[in-house]
């Protein structure tokens, strides 16, 4: 204070209009000691119940996936996790090279070519491609699967609602839960922007017309989208070997906790083609090398798109991003290797189609709805068994069991009906338990 | 001397050995393998993946060395001085890393049933609270993923508010001043509005006059930062409110800088009907290399009814989520926040109380005052706008003068700095002042910290009279020499992965 001839603190807030000035403390709590903190911390949390207390049979967007240590050791490197996005690229080389390596693997994994660094999540994402697909066309309808996450399509409305886009569902057969390829037919037309699959689908059924539905939306000079899991891509045909454009999907089961629901990773990768480069929202990461030639070296590239040069034209808003859950699924991807992922994808495969059997066993339960192929997550229904949903639900949770999520009032058209998940962490033990407990339910009287 | 550690660190997918594997997946049970048989059928042919995913083939050991190479290859808040000018590089406390890990937040699914989760519903409310008493606002949402997903929803919010008076094409313009962040104009776009800007007076602040003339009934609203991106406070603001406010539009503040002003002054006891905050920035949560962070925003109790589904209620005796609410904008993304990144923020509150709050804003004042001070003295710099006037947060100084006398810019002094073991400020921003250093040097270094960097930016004046090359040559001891940026993004060289590199390598 003393060397820049200031009294007091308040001097440097002078220009602060009296009348605004707070004159009493904010209404928080006191301070307390690290060790307080944490003591609080815990006994607030510990009113939680984890997956650890309880088998939980959720998915829908945010998933039970393994986490292995490696990962969790390598982005607690503080270097990496108390830098900024990497502006002064000659300092930050670690982070660049991690994010590139990143946009690497999802490319492997998607068979794309190019990828940002990342977007919030699958939901902004997906409203992302599809307003760069309306102003790389010019066009201003988007149509998108019946099946399809609500809170997914509220967002989508929310992101292209001010850009004046037009959403319109395409119906799915009753008996597969296949997209209706006739009802696309008949609603693509040249204004339709872009066309949006999503593989597995919402209620875990696997999309087997991709390539018929790529040719189509190509026909019509659309773009097609395709939303991912991306843990099916060890097993399932990647988005572009069957014509997308555009892919997007939730980052999250690669190697990032579920966190209640956020930080999540939106991925979003297209061709390279440069009218979609040019298109392409939020940071990406280019190799190049020094100014003299003679090394190799990373930094962001194709700023000129962005929002801190181009202001209100920039491609997209996009600053912060998720760049540390990027790098922790890179992490992830790395150690798992192409064959891990193809073992992931078969052990899911494996206990999804379990639960599906040992469910489908018990009296009046019918799963899954749809006559097709499932990855990880599958429609359990309840219509026969007297029972609603919701009912079910209470009393799984009496039994320590989190069931599936209720998606009556979503889909009224299935009826009493739940979205159970299952992955590689849950155990034979924790199938077992709630095909026991579900018996045991339906066997007592309402 | 500083030196970066510089690996020859080769990309990931060039490492290894095929048939390496750096973690194994649990067998599936002969029981399980039993029921279901074989695997191969669960696909249909037609999305069965034929060729595997030509991911790198790794040991565990292999896969960490690389990376901690990589991180010793990187710069953060632990390594040293980080005074990112608008960007608040503060202290993370560690305790909130610890927390944050805990299996009662990380394993805890979105849909679960309300009363499994009551903990986190618990935390995520009350720190709604303290951020909505912090900032002076009625009701907090914490569901933007970051401060430009939370502009966006702030904009998103003036158009629902707009339409509900019957306004929705005539108030299409929004306000924002040429000092303001990108994302200001880039997300008030997105929500469809067409931006107007107006220039800065010879203060550096909102010209009121250009103000005036700006506003009209088509004005949807004004975004401001205050402090202002040149860390000074806009002292007109309550006749700036007045402007915005009689033209019938609504006052949005860019929490960028509110570290300045933490228990000082609120901004919606200013008039600001919606705010957003940053709590990479303001409540001590890493940046992660660009995110997570989160962008929660505070609005008055008018706008309340607009925020996104779900709302965290409490109702006495139980947390829940309340969906129903027919005027919200909707959701602007998946579930409910980054939880993970809000609850370091509880904890960063709940630590410091009124009281720390109250001390981070003084001592982030007094640094940037004090280093202010000092810089405006060294040859070459020197202070655009306000002289005399006191900072806040933050100072931007000009490297016009150097710039003209030895060819020396900001982006030169910065690449310099990096040479001496500490991070370059915020260069050629804010848009309106020429060769822009914008300095933030946050509450959580020391005075020998900011005296050391004093000395530097000294140092550099001295060698870009002296003996520019050394400072147009920067950097000799980061990681790398000087890149080719332009390289990175030309069509031709262009490498956004690794098969592209490859593709292009071929040719």
């Amino acid at each position: 204070m003393r060397r820049i001839g200031i009294q007091s603190i308040e001097e440097l807030y002078a220009d602060v209009p009296q009348r605004f000035k707070l004159k009493r403390r904010l209404d928080l709590p006191s301070p307390r000691s690290e060790q307080e903190v944490k003591r609080l911390v815990e006994t607030i949390l510990s009113k939680n119940k984890t997956f650890k207390d309880m088998p939980i049979f959720l998915g829908a967007g945010c998933w039970p996936h393994y986490v292995p240590a490696a990962v969790e050791t390598t982005i607690q490197r503080t270097e990496l996790f108390t830098s900024y996005t990497p502006y002064q690229p000659e300092f930050s080389q670690g982070m660049l090279q991690a994010l590139f390596e990143y946009q690497s693997m999802i490319c492997e994994i998607t068979a794309m070519e190019v990828a940002n660094c990342s977007m919030y999540d699958w939901a902004s994402a997906l409203g992302e491609a599809v307003r760069m697909a309306a102003r790389l066309t010019h066009r201003t309808k988007v149509l998108i699967p019946k099946i399809i996450h609500p809170e997914r399509k509220a967002t989508l409305e929310t992101y292209t609602e001010p850009m004046g886009i037009r959403i319109e569902s395409v119906g799915y057969e009753s008996e597969t839960g296949q997209l209706d390829v006739e009802d696309l037919k008949t609603k693509i037309s040249e204004k339709t922007a872009s066309v949006y699959v999503e593989n597995p689908a919402y209620l875990g059924s696997i999309e087997t017309q991709a390539e018929d539905i790529s040719e189509i939306v190509h026909g019509h000079g659309a773009l097609f989208i395709v939303g991912v899991d991306p843990i099916s891509l060890g097993v399932l045909k990647p988005p572009g070997e069957y014509g997308a454009d555009i892919v997007v999907g939730e980052g999250q089961p690669l190697g990032n906790p579920m966190n209640y629901g956020g930080p999540l990773l939106g991925i979003f990768a297209c061709r390279d083609d440069m009218r979609l480069i040019r298109q392409l929202p939020g940071r990406t990461v280019g190799m190049t090398s020094t100014v003299d030639g003679k090394t190799r070296g990373f930094c962001m590239a194709l700023q000129t798109r962005e929002q801190h040069i181009r202001r209100e034209k920039a491609t997209s808003n996009i600053c912060s991003n998720e760049s540390l859950c990027a790098v922790a699924s890179a992490v992830y991807l790395a150690l798992l290797g192409p064959r891990g992922m193809r073992e992931l994808g078969e052990a899911i495969l494996c206990k999804a189609r379990y639960a599906m059997q040992l469910l489908a066993k018990i009296d009046g339960v019918t799963t899954p709805m749809f006559k097709s192929a499932h990855f990880k997550e599958f429609t359990v229904n309840f219509d026969q068994t007297g029972k609603t949903a919701l009912d079910v639900h209470e009393r799984l949770l009496q039994r320590q069991v989190h069931g599936g999520k209720n998606i009556a009032k979503e889909f009224p058209e299935l009826g009493e009906t739940a979205l159970y998940c299952v992955t590689e962490k849950h155990s034979k033990e924790d199938i077992d338990r709630l095909a026991l407990a579900l018996e045991a339910i339906l066997e007592e009287k309402s | 001397m500083f030196r970066q550690a510089r690996w020859d660190e080769r990309i990931i997918f060039e490492l290894g050995r095929s048939g390496r594997r750096g973690c194994t997946i649990p067998k599936v049970k002969k029981e399980i393998q039993r029921v279901v048989g074989d695997t191969k059928a669960f696909v249909p042919e037609k999305l069965r993946r034929k060729t595997f995913p030509k991911l790198p083939e790794l040991s565990e050991v292999e896969v960490v060395r690389h990376y901690v190479r990589l991180s010793q290859m990187n710069f953060g808040v632990d390594s040293g001085f980080y005074p990112l000018g608008s960007c608040t590089m503060k202290y993370n406390p560690k305790i909130d890393e610890v927390l944050a890990k805990l299996p009662s937040i990380t394993l805890i699914h979105p849909y679960q049933d309300e009363r499994t989760v009551q903990g986190v519903l618990e935390a995520m409310y009350r720190l709604s609270r303290w951020l909505a008493e912090i900032t002076g606002t009625h009701d907090v949402s914490l569901q933007p993923a970051a401060g430009a997903h939370g502009e966006f929803l702030g904009t998103l919010i003036m158009r629902a508010y707009h339409k509900l008076n019957d306004e929705p094409e005539k108030r299409t313009e929004l306000i924002v001043p040429d000092s303001a962040h990108g994302t200001n104009p880039a997300s008030g776009a997105m929500a469809g509005f067409k931006i107007v800007v107006v220039p800065s007076d010879e203060d550096g602040c909102v010209d009121l006059e250009a103000l005036r003339a700006a506003v009209s009934e088509r004005t949807a609203g004004l975004m401001l930062t205050n402090p202002n991106t040149l860390g000074i406070f806009e002292k007109n603001i309550e006749e700036i409110a007045k402007i915005v406010h009689e033209a019938g539009g609504l006052l949005y503040y860019d929490g960028a800088n509110l570290n300045a002003i933490l228990g000082k002054v609120r901004p919606g006891d200013m008039g600001f009907d919606i705010v957003h905050m940053n709590i990479h920035k303001t409540f001590g949560t890493p940046h992660g290399g660009g995110g997570p962070g989160a962008g929660p925003i505070g609005v008055s109790e008018e706008l309340e009814k607009f925020l996104p589904i779900p709302r965290i209620v409490f109702d006495g005796k139980r947390y829940r989520l309340d969906y129903d609410k027919p005027y919200s904008v909707g959701k602007i993304r998946g579930f409910y926040g980054n939880v993970g990144v809000l609850l370091k923020a509880f904890a960063y509150i709940l630590g410091l109380g009124a009281e720390g709050l109250e001390e981070v804003a003084e001592i982030s004042v007094l640094n940037a005052n004090y280093i202010m001070k000092k810089l405006e003295k060294i040859r070459g710099f020197c202070l655009p706008y306000a002289r005399g006037r006191p900072r806040k947060h933050e100072c931007v100084i000009s490297a016009k003068k150097l710039y003209k006398e030895t060819g020396i810019g900001a982006l030169n002094v910065s690449k310099r700095i990096l040479d001496y073991g500490m991070h370059a400020p915020t260069v050629y921003f804010p848009l309106i002042v020429d060769e822009a250093l914008m300095i933030e040097p946050t509450e959580s270094f020391e005075k020998e910290e900011l005296d050391r960097f004093v000395e530097v930016m000294k140092k550099i004046s001295d060698e870009a009279y002296s003996t520019p090359d050394v400072v147009l040559e920067a950097p000799k001891n980061a990681a790398i020499t000087r890149l080719d940026e332009a390289k990175a993004s030309h069509p031709k060289t262009m490498a956004l992965s690794w098969k592209m590199y490859l593709k292009k390598s071929k040719r």
